[in-house]
C-alpha cells in the first residue's frame, strides 16, 4: 500500500547550498524541470556561515598584481599536498573568474578596489592603482602566493547564497524546505530519485527523477566539536554511500581549524593570531614558540592544531566541562584595536560566551572544520557506480582539494561546480528518459516506512540515539583527530563497530509522532556511524602523512605507495567498508615541496 | 561558574496530535558557564524530552533560524545566554508565522513568499557576457548595498510589529529592507513607479506606524528607522507623481 505523496521531476537536487542552487539554475536554464530538496530553507544553508571568501585570481588589488589561473593551480595543489586530480584543478581555476563575475551581474555586493596608498600592519606601504578601482579587490588568506580572495565585507557566504536562491526564486525553481531525504532508489544499475521524510509533518514522499544530484554538504558533525552547522551530518554521502555501489572518496581527509571558541565551537578567524594574538595553555605560559621557534603562533593551520594537541597530551590543558582547551590572549592589542578590527570576534565572543575579549581569554580548541573527501565523481560530475546518479559542492570528491582545501577554495568550488557540473546534468537529463519499474519504488518506500516503524514500536531494541551518537563523536574527537596512530585508529573502529551494530538497535524514548525530532536522528545515525568507519578505517591503512592526515607512526609523505585515492564502497550487510584504490591524475605539476609544514625543507629554522 | 537551577516553562503544541491541546510544560536544568538557549534546549531534549521541537541550524547568529520569544521578547535564541536571565525563562513561538511545533515555526515559506511579492532580485535587460570584465562599481556603493543585505530573515522584526501582527499581507519592516536593498543597487533597472507597485500601498510602506518596535528587536542591528524612511521617502516623491 503506498501511503506517500509522488513528485516527479527532470532533476532531482538534493541539498539547497550554494552547490545545489548554483545546478539547479544550470538546468533551469536548459528548460529543465528540477524540484530542490532541503533540510531547512535554502537561505539557512551552511553556505551562508562563510564569512572569509572566495578565490578568484582577478589581480586587481595592489597585492594581487601578477597574479593568474596558473599561480591559483600551483596554489591549491600544493595545498593539497599532490593529492587533488590537477586537471580537475586546472578546469577550476580556470572558470573562477568567469563563476564570480557572473555572481557579480546577479547581484553579489563584492567588495571593490580603492585606488591609492595604504600601509599593511607590518609597515609595508602599497598603492592600489587608478586603472583598477572599482573592480573586484581580493584579502589575503593561508597558502596563497597573492592577495586573490574576493568578499563582501564580512558575510560573503550570506551574499552568495542570497544572491543565487534569489536567481532561483526569480526563475520559478521548485524547493521542497524542510524535506530530508533519507535513501536513493535505484536498480543497481540506474538512480531513478529519493525517498524523502517531510520535516513538518514526518510522512513519506518519493521523488522520481532523470538525474539526481547530492549537494549536501559536509559531515562536521560526526565529530563532537565542529564549526559547521548543526546540520551537516554528511547524510547526502550516507544515501550515496548505502547505495552499496557509489564509492566515496579520501574520506580519511578531514581539515582541522586551530581556533574553535569553547563550547559552542563557533570560529574564531585566524586574524586574531594574524594581527597578533597568541595561545596560553593552564599555566598561561605561551607555548607555541617552544614547538615552532619561527613561525610561533602562525604556522598553518595544520601544524598550529598539532602543536595543541600534543600539548594537551602533556597534561597543559585547561580542564573544563566540555573537555580540556587552551587559551586565546588578544587582551594586548587594546580596547581601540579589539572593537575596529576585531569587532566580528569580539562579538561573537560577547554573544556566545559572554565574555570580554578586551579583559578576558578566549577558550579555544582545535575543531573539525572542512570534508575534503564524499561522493566520488568523475570531472564531469558523474558519480562513480550508477548512473543518473551526480554530486556537488562539500558532499563531492571532484577532487580539488586533495588532503588539505585552501581557505576561500570551497565557495569558489561551489559555484564554479554549479557551472560545470549543472551542465552536463542538464545535457545528461536532456537526452535521458524516465523508466522505472513502479516495484522499486514501492519496496524502496517501504523499506523507509519499516524502519520508522521499527524505531517507534522498538521492536528492534531500547538504544538510546543521543547516547549512541555521543559516542561516536568522541571516538572520532579522541581517536581520529589531527594526530594518528596506528593502534589509536584501530581502537576507533573497534569501537565504531560496535557502535554500528548498536545503531541497528535504537528505539524511541518519545512517540516519535509527527515531524518528531528524535526519529529524525535515529534515521540519521547509522549512516553517520557508517561514515565514521569510512573516515577511521581509511586513515588506518593509509600509513603515510599527507595534508591533513597525520600519522605519527609514519610521519612522512609517501608517494611511492599512496600518492593514490581512497574509494571506499559498502557492501550490504558489510560491517567495514570495502576500500579500493585509483591513482591521482598528474598532469602539469610533479609531487614536490609544499614550502611549508613539518616535513618542507624550506620551513625548518 | 554558576549553581542555578533554571525552570525553562515551554509551549507544547504538535499538530500531528491535535487531541492534545497546546499547554505549557516545565523542564529544570542546571546551568552551565557561557550556556546559551541553544546548549539549554538541546540539553533538554537529548536528556529529558527528545519530542521537543525547535530550530537552529548554525548556532551562531548567521542563518536566522532560532528566533522565539524569550519572556516574551522575540530573540535569537542561539545568541542568548541564559545568565543573563532569571531562573525562570518562559519561551514560546514567535507570532505570526505558521506553527510547525511547539518553538519551530515556519519563517521559510512566509520569507519566500516575501521575495516573491517584492521580486527581490537584480532585475536587468543586460546578459550576462563571460569574456569582458566585470562592471566597476565604487566601494561605497557595494557598502551601501550590504548595509541592508545584512539582514538574516529572523522574523524579530515581523513577530514585534504590531501592523504585522493583525495585517497579515503587511511587508514589515525586513519587507521594506529588502526593497531598499534593491533601490540603492545601480545594477537594478527599475524606476519608481515598478517600486511603487510593490510598496506603496497599505501593506507596504504606508501600513508602518513607525513605532520602530522592529529596530528594537532587530538582532542583526539593521539601521530599520533609517531605511523605512528612504524607502517611505521614495515612495511619496512616486506617488506625486502618478
Ligand atoms: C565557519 C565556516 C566558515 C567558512 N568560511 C569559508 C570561507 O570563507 N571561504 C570558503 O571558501 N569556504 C568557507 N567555508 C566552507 C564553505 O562554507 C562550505 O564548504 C560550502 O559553503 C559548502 O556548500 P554546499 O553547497 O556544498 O553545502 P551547504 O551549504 O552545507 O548546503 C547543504 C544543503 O544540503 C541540504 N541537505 C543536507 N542533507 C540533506 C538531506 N538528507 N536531504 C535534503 N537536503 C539535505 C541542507 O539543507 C543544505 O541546504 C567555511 C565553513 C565554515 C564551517
Ligand atoms: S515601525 Fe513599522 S515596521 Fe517597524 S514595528 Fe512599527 S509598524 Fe512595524
Ligand atoms: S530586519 Fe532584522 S529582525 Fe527583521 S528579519 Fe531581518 S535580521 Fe531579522
Ligand atoms: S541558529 Fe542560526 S541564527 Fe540562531
Amino acid at each position: 500500500m503506498s501511503n506517500y505523496q509522488t513528485h516527479i521531476t527532470d532533476v532531482l537536487i538534493i541539498g539547497a547550498g550554494l552547490a545545489g542552487e548554483r545546478a539547479a539554475i544550470e538546468a533551469s536554464s536548459h528548460g529543465l524541470d528540477s524540484i530542490i530538496l532541503s533540510l531547512v530553507p535554502p537561505r539557512r544553508s551552511h553556505s551562508t556561515a562563510a564569512q572569509g571568501g572566495m578565490q578568484a585570481s582577478l589581480a586587481n588589488c595592489a597585492m594581487g598584481k601578477g597574479d593568474s589561473t596558473d599561480i591559483h593551480f600551483a596554489d591549491t595543489v600544493k595545498g593539497s599536498d599532490w593529492g587533488c586530480e590537477q586537471d580537475v584543478a586546472r578546469l577550476f581555476c580556470e572558470t573562477v573568474p568567469i563563476a564570480v563575475r557572473q555572481m557579480a551581474y546577479w547581484g553579489v555586493p563584492w567588495s571593490r578596489v580603492v585606488a591609492g596608498k595604504k600601509t599593511l600592519p607590518n609597515g609595508q606601504e602599497i598603492e592600489d592603482t587608478k586603472d583598477k578601482e572599482g573592480l573586484i579587490t581580493g584579502r589575503n588568506f593561508g597558502g596563497t602566493a597573492k592577495w586573490r580572495t574576493c568578499y563582501t565585507a564580512d558575510g560573503t557566504g550570506h551574499t552568495m547564497q542570497y544572491t543565487i536562491d534569489s536567481i532561483v526564486i526569480s526563475l520559478g525553481i521548485t524547493v521542497h524546505d524542510r524535506m530530508e531525504a533519507i535513501s536513493l532508489i535505484h536498480d543497481g544499475e540506474k538512480c531513478l530519485g529519493a525517498v524523502a521524510r517531510c520535516l513538518r509533518t514526518g510522512k513519506l514522499n518519493v521523488y522520481i527523477a532523470k538525474a539526481t544530484v547530492i549537494a549536501t554538504g559536509g559531515y562536521g558533525r560526526l565529530y563532537d566539536a565542529s564549526t559547521n552547522a548543526i546540520i551537516c551530518e554528511g547524510t547526502g554521502m550516507a544515501l550515496a554511500l548505502d547505495t552499496g555501489q557509489v564509492p566515496l572518496g579520501n574520506m580519511e581527509a578531514v581539515q582541522f581549524h586551530p581556533t574553535g571558541m569553547v563550547p559552542v565551537w563557533i570560529l574564531i578567524t585566524e586574524g586574531a593570531r594574524g594581527d597578533g594574538g597568541y595561545l596560553l595553555d593552564k599555566n598561561q605560559h605561551r607555548f607555541m614558540p617552544d614547538y615552532e621557534p619561527v613561525k610561533k603562533d602562525l604556522a598553518s593551520r595544520d601544524v598550529v592544531s598539532r602543536r595543541m594537541i600534543e600539548h594537551f597530551r602533556k597534561g597543559f590543558g585547561v580542564d573544563s566541562p566540555y573537555g580540556p582547551h587552551m587559551w586565546l590572549d588578544i587582551r594586548h592589542l587594546g580596547a581601540k584595536h579589539i572593537d575596529t578590527n576585531l569587532r566580528e570576534i569580539a562579538n561573537i565572543c560577547r554573544n556566545f560566551a559572554g565574555i570580554d575579549p578586551i579583559k578576558d581569554l578566549i577558550p579555544v580548541r582545535p575543531t573539525q572544520h572542512y570534508s575534503m573527501g564524499g561522493v566520488r565523481i568523475n570531472s564531469e560530475g558523474f558519480a562513480y557506480g550508477l548512473k543518473g546518479l551526480f554530486a556537488v559542492g562539500e558532499a563531492s570528491c571532484w577532487d580539488l582539494h586533495g588532503f588539505n582545501r585552501l581557505g576561500g577554495n570551497s565557495l569558489a568550488e561551489t559555484v564554479v561546480m554549479g557551472m560545470i557540473v549543472g551542465k552536463k546534468i542538464a545535457e545528461y537529463a536532456l537526452g535521458a528518459t524516465l523508466e522505472y519499474t513502479s516495484d522499486v519504488v514501492e519496496d524502496a518506500a517501504k523499506q523507509q516506512q519499516e524502519r520508522i516503524d521499527g524505531l517507534i514500536s522498538g521492536r528492534h531494541g531500547r538504544e538510546d540515539v543521543f547516547q549512541v551518537r555521543r559516542e561516536m563523536e568522541e571516538t572520532l574527537m579522541d581517536y581520529v583527530g589531527i594526530f594518528r596512530t596506528g593502534p589509536a585508529l584501530q581502537t576507533a573502529v573497534d569501537k565504531l563497530q560496535v557502535l554500528h551494530e548498536r545503531a541497528q538497535h535504537l528505539g524511541l524514548r518519545s512517540s516519535g509522532v509527527g515531524a518528531n525530532p528524535e526519529v529524525t536522528a535515529a534515521l540519521r545515525l547509522p549512516g553517520m556511524i557508517r561514515l565514521a568507519l569510512c573516515i577511521s578505517y581509511g586513515a588506518l591503512q593509509r600509513t603515510e602523512s599527507r595534508g591533513s592526515h597525520a600519522r605519527e607512526d609514519f610521519p612522512k609523505r609517501d608517494d611511492a605507495n599512496w600518492l593514490k585515492r581512497t574509494l571506499a564502497y559498502w557492501p550490504e550487510g558489510a560491517v567495514l567498508p570495502e576500500l579500493k584504490y585509483e591513482p591521482v591524475t598528474i598532469t602539469e605539476l610533479p609531487p614536490g615541496d609544499r614550502g611549508y609544514g613539518e616535513s618542507s625543507a624550506s620551513s625548518k629554522k | 561558574m554558576s549553581n542555578r537551577t533554571l525552570t525553562f516553562s515551554v509551549f507544547r503544541y504538535n499538530p500531528a496530535t491535535p487531541e492534545i491541546k497546546p499547554c505549557m510544560q516545565s523542564y529544570q536544568l542546571k546551568e552551565a558557564g557561557g550556556m546559551t538557549m541553544f546548549v539549554a534546549l538541546t540539553k533538554i531534549r537529548e536528556e529529558q524530552d527528545p519530542s521537543l521541537m525547535f530550530d537552529f541550524v548554525c548556532r551562531a547568529s548567521i542563518c536566522g533560524s532560532c528566533a522565539m520569544l524569550i519572556n516574551g521578547k522575540p530573540r535569537l535564541a542561539c545568541k542568548t545566554l541564559t545568565r543573563d536571565y532569571g531562573t525562570k525563562i518562559t519561551l514560546m513561538p514567535l507570532p505570526v508565522f505558521k506553527l510547525i511545533g511547539d518553538l519551530s515555526v515556519d519563517t521559510g515559506t512566509w520569507f519566500r513568499r516575501l521575495s516573491v511579492k517584492t521580486r527581490a532580485w537584480v532585475h536587468t535587460k543586460k546578459e550576462f557576457d563571460p569574456t569582458v570584465l566585470e562592471e566597476r562599481m565604487d566601494n561605497a556603493t557595494a557598502l551601501e548595498i550590504y548595509e541592508p543585505e545584512r539582514c538574516i530573515e529572523c522574523g524579530c522584526c515581523i513577530a514585534g510589529c504590531a501592523t504585522a501582527n493583525i495585517r497579515e499581507d503587511f511587508l514589515g519592516a525586513a519587507g521594506l529592507n529588502r526593497v531598499a536593498r534593491f533601490m540603492v543597487d545601480p545594477r537594478d533597472e527599475r524606476s519608481e513607479q515598478e517600486y511603487f507597485e510593490i510598496v506603496g500601498s497599505d501593506e507596504g510602506v504606508f501600513g508602518c506606524y513607525g513605532l520602530m518596535a522592529c529596530e528594537d528587536n532587530c538582532p542583526t542591528k539593521l539601521p530599520l528607522q533609517y531605511q523605512l524612511a528612504f524607502v517611505r521617502r521614495k515612495m511619496a516623491v512616486a506617488g506625486l507623481k502618478r
